[in-house]
């Protein structure tokens, strides 16, 4: 058994925490993760990470907790994003594009001033890459909260989402607040990302929005499986990829560890690979 | 202002916005900004792999970026584009993310190949920036009609005989190419504002495509320029006016257009 859990895994509290925050971020991104793309929003699901980043590095400048920066600044970029029309894919383009751009701008400032104002070496790295172990265990009750008024947002307006998002001339036409609709998943979307990438830092939180739901899509009929298929595959990644992480600080011949997010990713590829390889045709 | 570190910054930058500003006007004219944003970003995992091993990084920031391109054209043909782009940036990031970790690197230089060091230009590494800028442009004036097809209607372009699929490789390719020569100047997060900001302005306010073009390099040199000149005046990021300027452009550009047809 210690060749597969070396010493004090379970015992470790950071671990713990890890295990349980992981999963509550797996579970958000399925349900929001298979929505977009349904919605072909991947561009904008990864956009608001970076989105977020600049809202926790201004936050951190200013004292603010970062969770409220990210949040914030997701949301700020989410309803940008609607206000520049995301209707025509190519406008859509644009619009995540200009958005983004601006945000990393606006990113390298903070990270400037973060780094030179305090001297904390580590921001940028931190910030980006994430540190699933060393998120503090007394977030867990507000991230908690926020995971509940996503999943319950999107399940309120889940029909009329499902329906846009197929045939958007069909929803106006039967008169479905198709705006309202768009706004509401925008809001939800940057809520999920910008909670997940100051868990587990922003490459992790595209990962685990987009793979899981990808992987599943691939392979149900109906979307309510699909995301239950997306939470299980996004649990199983990240614990494993946790497990995995802790493991390598014992491996020879470096003992330098690698990072979770290297491990969650890895493991979210290969399972998308393998069902890509198994069911031949595309959802197109 | 033009001192002696200035001026490599100048040449540099110039040249960075021209290729900036034709290579993004097909960016933006394709719908092929995550792309654009992808594979820069993952170029960056090659950079840092490169430091590892102690080769030069424009080695690693040309492998990853022509391997992240090659695995996008790859996937998109099986998959939906913007899933296949986003598997292939979070796994080329992740490989970035451990390659960081294996290394000591400190944290200045990663700052530095994520939003840019202008100043940080050598003389040495002039000749080669302008090489590649120069086999960029060369590649799009071959491709330029081709690829303008294609952008337009891949169906039209297919009964003209235009092999779509070796368009849409070329491209990527490019985009590569224009990559691996910028990012040592401004960065991989930045490259991004300046390949979309001022192509998308000049699409809003010119027609042809060949004005699109002209008015999309002579908005990247301004952005570029104004950029410098603020950077140094105020001795913030560069990366920060490039990504400030770039979006002032197309909003600009979108109000007179509404301005206009009022």
């Amino acid at each position: 058994m210690s060749y597969i859990f070396e010493p004090g895994f379970f015992s470790n509290a950071p671990v713990r925490t890890a295990l349980v925050m992981g999963a509550l971020v797996a579970i958000v991104s399925a349900v929001v993760g298979v929505v977009t793309i349904i919605r072909s929003q991947s561009f904008a699901g990864h956009a608001l990470t970076d989105v977020a980043t600049a809202g926790g590095s201004g936050a951190t400048l200013v004292n603010i907790n970062p969770l409220i920066g990210f949040i914030t600044g997701a949301v700020i970029g989410s309803i940008a994003m609607e206000a520049g029309g995301m209707k025509r894919a190519r406008q859509r383009d644009i619009t995540t594009g200009i958005v983004l751009g601006f945000a990393t701008g606006l990113s390298a400032l903070f990270l400037y001033l973060d780094a030179t104002k305090s001297a904390n070496s580590g921001v940028t790295q931190q910030v980006l890459f994430g540190s699933i172990f060393t998120v503090s265990s007394s977030l867990l009750p507000i991230a908690g909260v926020i995971s509940l008024a996503v999943i319950g947002a999107v399940a309120i307006v889940w029909r009329m989402l499902v329906v846009t998002s197929v045939n958007e001339e069909i929803a106006i036409s039967k008169g479905a607040p198709t705006r309202l609709v768009g706004t509401v998943y925008m809001v939800a979307l940057a809520a999920a990302v910008g909670l997940s990438s100051i868990l587990i830092g922003s490459i992790l939180s595209t990962a685990l929005l987009i793979g899981p739901a990808a992987t599943a899509l691939r392979g149900s009929k109906s979307l309510v499986r699909a995301v239950f298929g997306a939470a299980g595959i996004g649990i199983a990644a990240t614990w494993l990829g946790i497990l995995l992480s802790y493991d390598s600080y014992y491996w020879e011949p470096s003992n330098q560890g690698l990072p979770v997010s290297f491990f969650i990713v890895v493991l979210i590829v290969l399972s998308y690979a393998v069902a890509a390889m198994w069911h031949r045709s595309p959802r197109k | 202002m033009f001192a002696g570190y200035m001026l490599n910054a100048w040449e540099s930058g110039t040249m960075v916005a021209v290729v900036a500003g034709v290579v993004g006007f097909f960016v933006v004219l394709r719908g092929s900004a995550f792309q654009a944003h992808a594979i820069p970003n993952g170029a960056f995992a090659g950079a840092a792999g490169a430091n590892l091993l102690g080769l030069s990084p424009l080695l690693g920031l040309g492998v990853f970026s022509v391997l992240g391109a090659l695995a996008i054209n790859t996937l998109t043909r099986r998959a939906k584009s913007d899933v296949a782009t986003a598997l292939v940036l979070v796994l080329l990031l992740a490989i970035g993310a451990a390659f960081l970790s294996q290394s000591t690197q400190y944290e200045p230089q990663i700052y530095s190949l994520l939003f840019g060091e202008i100043v940080g230009v050598s003389t040495a590494e002039l000749l080669p920036t302008a090489l590649l800028g120069l086999v960029c442009i060369l590649c799009v004036i071959v491709l330029f009609r081709p690829l303008l097809l294609t952008s337009v209607s891949q169906d039209v372009a297919k009964s003209r005989g235009v092999n779509n699929a070796v368009v849409d490789g070329a491209f990527l390719l490019v985009v590569a190419l224009a990559t691996t020569m910028t990012i040592p100047v401004v960065g991989s997060f930045l490259i991004f504002s300046l390949l979309i900001g001022p192509a998308a302005a000049a699409r809003v306010i010119a027609q042809k495509p060949s004005s699109a073009v002209l008015l999309s390099v002579a908005t990247a040199l301004a952005v570029m320029w104004g950029s410098l000149l603020s950077a140094y005046t105020w001795n913030w990021p560069i990366g920060f006016f490039v990504g400030t300027y770039s979006a002032v452009a197309y909003v600009a550009a979108v109000l007179s257009r509404r301005l206009r047809t009022q």
